[in-house]
């Protein structure tokens, strides 16, 4: 019995000491340093957006962080129609265009349906490229990347 | 009526008995002007944008499109209107297409486009008129503004420069060949240079896609 009244007591002590700590946050405002955001503005206000680059455009492909990365696209795709009607990357990207555009060939796993069947050309199910592949732009990481490569985690262990 | 026409033909021919050679000579002249003038105004007036997206089928499909695209809005404010690309600058070229217009006044009349599904079924036959049009003058209409003496090379990407240098200079190809789609949605079906890949692609997608 007095076991019972005992833990009632506590819960309605935490419950009073709760609801104070909340009346408290309420009245101070939440500082920026104890939310774990990108959002450096209050949600009321519309903060002035970052300055648009303009996407990458060398033409040189780039190093895959690891093996099954899609490759990123190493040139402007801007105003590049990919929809039901037609697609653009596979102008140049398609088996038959490689020889006049000398560009990568879409893999061939690309080919393969979901039973793992290789079909005749592109796969409907990987037909839209920006699903994965995407291009690039100049930018300052937003949050410190800690990313390590394989290779460097392989050598780093011996 | 043949006696009709006899009479017509009879006063004609006979020379003016009350109108001096000078009053028909000059008034010819200034009529002339005022009716050619008037033909060229006229003729100038349907040669604008304003005329073109004057009708919903022109302004709800192609128009809408190509605002999204480098033909309407870029860095530098410089743009091409309807009648740039489709319409010769040259005056007999574009008498010619003119007269050929008619048909889509036609189709105005009548209707032919005047959904967006009615559209999208013609707008591949639309398209390949236009693309023949191109390859037979050798997209004159993208020529009047890029030429291809004014390119640098050097400032282009180096996949662009090295297609140009190819194809271009060379004169294998002309723009439309590879610029197709460039201010418009391209349809269903397109042979591009290459339709050998895509034959079926998009039949493909669309029984995925309702699965």
């Amino acid at each position: 019995m007095r076991g019972y009244d005992r833990s009632r007591l506590a819960l309605a002590l935490a419950f009073a000491a709760l609801t104070g700590v909340a009346t408290a946050a309420v009245g101070q405002g939440i500082t920026e340093d104890d939310l774990a955001t990108l959002r450096k503005t209050a949600v009321v206000d519309n903060p002035e957006p970052p300055v648009m680059r303009p996407q990458g455009n060398t033409d040189l492909r780039q190093v895959r962080n690891y093996p099954e990365q899609p490759p990123v696209i190493p040139h402007k795709i801007e105003g590049y129609q990919v929809d039901a009607s037609f697609n653009k990357c596979l102008t140049c990207h398609s088996r038959t265009a490689i020889e006049e555009s000398q560009a990568p060939m879409i893999s061939i796993t690309h080919f393969m349906d979901r039973d793992g069947q290789f079909l005749a050309s592109i796969s409907p199910r990987r037909y839209f490229c920006n699903q994965c592949h995407v291009p690039q732009h100049e930018v300052r990481d937003p949050v410190e990347n800690t990313f390590v490569d394989v290779d460097s985690l392989l050598q780093d262990g011996q | 009526m043949w006696s009709f026409a006899k009479r017509i033909w009879t006063t004609l021919r006979r020379p003016s008995a009350y109108f001096s050679l000078g009053f028909l000579t000059i008034g010819s002249f200034v009529a002339g002007i005022i009716f050619w003038g008037g033909f060229n105004t006229a003729m100038e007036l349907t040669n604008t944008e304003t005329f073109c997206v004057g009708c919903h089928e022109m302004r709800e499909n192609v128009f809408a499109e190509l605002k999204t695209t480098i033909h309407y809005a870029n860095r530098s404010g410089v743009r091409a209107t309807c009648p740039d690309c489709h319409v010769p600058h040259g005056w007999t070229d574009k008498i010619g297409r003119k007269v050929a217009a008619s048909k889509e006044v036609w189709g105005k009349i009548f209707g032919t486009i005047n959904t967006p599904e009615k559209f999208n079924a013609h707008r591949l036959t639309m398209a390949q008129h236009e693309w023949a049009r191109f390859k037979a003058n050798d997209s004159l209409e993208c020529r009047n503004c890029h030429s291809e003496q004014s390119m640098d090379f050097t400032r282009q990407s180096l996949r662009a420069a090295e297609a140009h240098q190819r194809f271009l200079v060379t004169g294998e190809k002309t723009c439309i060949d590879c610029h197709k789609g460039i201010a418009h949605q391209l349809p269903k079906g397109v042979a591009t240079t290459y339709p050998q890949d895509r034959g079926d692609q998009a039949a493909d997608l669309k029984t995925y896609l309702s699965q």
